[in-house]
């Protein structure tokens, strides 16, 4: 075979395999925007778009709309990028700079809970919750991202930081930088692309973390998209149409946040993912 | 200290209650009174014949047993054709990784429901080809495979790690091979593979784990456990027993036995590696 032929070949391969993947999100799209009779008609596309879906899919709980739950839910977000990112940064300049008694111990340790199944701990943190009673709050979905942002973080930006020469941090001490200052003047700039990595997985993550929000949130007015969704789903007769429309629209936020930061994503996988 | 919010999320939400576990599994618990120490009742009880958490691990079991090797046969292969430098490659990772991005939400879950449903998609669509489909989701033969079809479709974590993993190895061991007349089957049997046993095991390992603990596609597409129970996962159990019938012990004892299952199956799993996975730095296989 010609190098243009197995080319060719790799192409058609390539758009046959992308297309089975996205084909149910076409689908998807479509079936958002049909009525129900044609629901139930094996094509891609509505005849005629009903928009309508989308409005009163936005409206179907007569106590709030879903603009009440996109911003309970971006609220939550906010705290916990912002946690993530800054607590993550902290703990992972103090592992890979700072020297202090069982260092590899705790790193080890760290590791360790990566491997960790999260229901082992779910009982007692319920109860611990229940205790000081923030259960039905967004306490227990915030403030673990308060804790250095999640293992998998820590580790991603430790990586990230023994990439950057230690000179840095010297000269910087030599002009009479504290710790504290290297790590908020030089290391923290220079990490940033990590950061970026962290904040778009914190909030996808946090965004799809289903099983705490169905836990820890019980008040409607409280619920996230997802809680929404699914009391949506659990509804007696189920508008497919306007379900579709909305848990569409659900997933737009992280969407977005693909396209824009694309090449941050892909790469922050692949550095924890190998380095291990 | 720096490194003091990791220390103390760490002792408070994971390492004091990974031991608050333990003591409330020998306990009777209802978060209203009290625990009552029971000793070994609640082991006693599901190892003498709780058939529920049998069919939750046998179900989960199967969801391992084929979602984990299903990922990594279609993330590697994925990778492996990702792994040149064609015009608009960008264009098709994307596609392929899309899935992924969106696919651990509610909304996937609301998407697979109408699609595999009675008078879902596919059904429509096999119809025209005058096939009889069946309600893939509230049929209990198949309602599984619609969740491990779904987890499948997710593998773009894993092939973007493949992918990493690739494009380390350097190009002249694949020139040399050539030059020995090895074709692309020896080379990928005696090169690629060999060369991506570390970031293999690495997916193998966390992919297990993660598998161990799927919920969310359970619990939105097949609510209370599916069809005769034919998806009821072991991580909807536990929640069912701790936050729906508030046994507080009993749950604490089900999340133990998950982590010693875990535990074995990754320490298995390190064991097994010794013989497979190869670390080049080492200068031959691992020790």
């Amino acid at each position: 075979m010609t190098l243009r032929r197995t080319r060719a070949l790799h192409h058609l391969l390539l758009i046959a395999f992308s297309v089975l993947m996205m084909y149910p999100v076409i689908w998807w799209v479509g079936a958002s925007l049909k009525d129900a009779p044609e629901l139930s008609l094996p094509t891609l596309w509505p005849s005629k778009p009903h928009w309508e879906n989308y409005i009163e899919g936005w409206k179907f709980s007569s106590e709030y709309t879903f603009g009440h739950f996109f911003a309970n839910t971006l609220l939550m977000e906010a705290a916990n990028v912002v946690g993530g990112v800054l607590t993550a940064a902290a703990v992972a300049f103090g592992f890979a700079r700072l020297n202090f008694p069982l260092r590899g111990f705790w790193f080890s340790v760290m590791l360790l809970t990566l491997m960790l199944p999260g229901q082992v701990t779910i009982v007692p943190q319920y109860i611990l919750y229940n205790h000081f009673g923030f259960v039905d709050s967004y306490v227990p979905l915030v403030l673990p991202h308060f804790f250095g942002g999640g293992a998998f973080f820590i580790f991603l930006i430790v990586q990230f930081i023994r990439g950057i020469p230690r000179e840095l941090d010297d000269a910087a001490k030599i002009d009479g930088a504290s710790v504290y200052g290297i790590f908020a003047r030089v290391v923290f700039p220079l990490v940033k692309p990590a950061l970026v990595t962290v904040a778009i997985f914190t909030f996808i993550w946090s965004w799809d973390d289903f099983f705490a929000q169905v836990l820890y949130l019980s008040s409607v007015g409280k619920f996230t998209v997802g809680l929404a969704l699914r009391m949506f789903i659990d509804q007696f007769e189920i508008a497919w149409g306007k379900l579709l429309a909305m848990s569409l629209l659900s997933v737009v936020p992280s969407v977005i946040l693909f396209f824009f930061a694309q090449k941050h994503f892909v790469e922050g996988i692949a550095t924890t993912g190998l380095k291990g | 200290m720096f490194i003091a919010p990791w220390l103390i999320g760490f002792l408070l939400l994971t390492l004091w209650p990974i031991g608050q576990s333990f003591y409330l599994s020998f306990t009777d618990y209802s978060l209203l009174s009290e625990p009552v120490w029971t000793g070994g009742a609640n082991y006693a009880k599901i190892f003498g014949g709780d058939p529920t958490f049998l069919q939750s691990l046998r179900v989960t079991s199967t969801f391992v047993l084929y979602s984990v090797p299903l990922k990594l046969l279609f993330s590697l292969l994925v990778a492996m054709l990702l792994n040149r430098s064609l015009r608009g490659m960008n264009l098709y990772r994307t596609a392929i990784y899309f899935p992924s991005l969106i696919g651990g939400s509610v909304a996937v879950a609301a998407l697979w429901r109408n699609m595999f449903g009675k008078e879902g998609y596919i059904n429509q669509v096999l119809a025209w080809f005058g096939v009889e489909g069946t309600g893939w989701i509230s049929n209990p033969d198949t309602a599984l495979g619609t969740l491990i079809l779904l987890n499948t479709w997710q593998f773009g974590s894993t092939m973007v790690i493949f992918l990493a993993g690739l494009k380390q190895i350097p190009q002249d061991l694949y020139e040399s091979a050539a030059v020995d007349g090895a074709g692309p089957i020896r080379k990928f049997f005696r090169i690629t593979l060999p060369m991506l046993s570390p970031v293999l095991f690495f997916n193998l390992v966390l992919g297990i784990i993660g598998s161990f603990q799927m919920f969310t596609a359970s619990f939105v597409i097949t609510p209370r456990g599916g069809p005769m129970l034919s998806t009821y996962v072991y991580a909807v159990y536990l929640y069912e027993t701790a936050f729906k019938h508030y046994q507080m012990g009993y749950a604490s004892a089900l999340a133990w036995i998950l982590l010693v299952i875990v535990a074995v199956l990754t320490a298995l799993n390190f064991l097994a590696s010794r013989y497979w996975v190869y670390y080049e730095t080492e200068g031959g296989r691992a020790k």
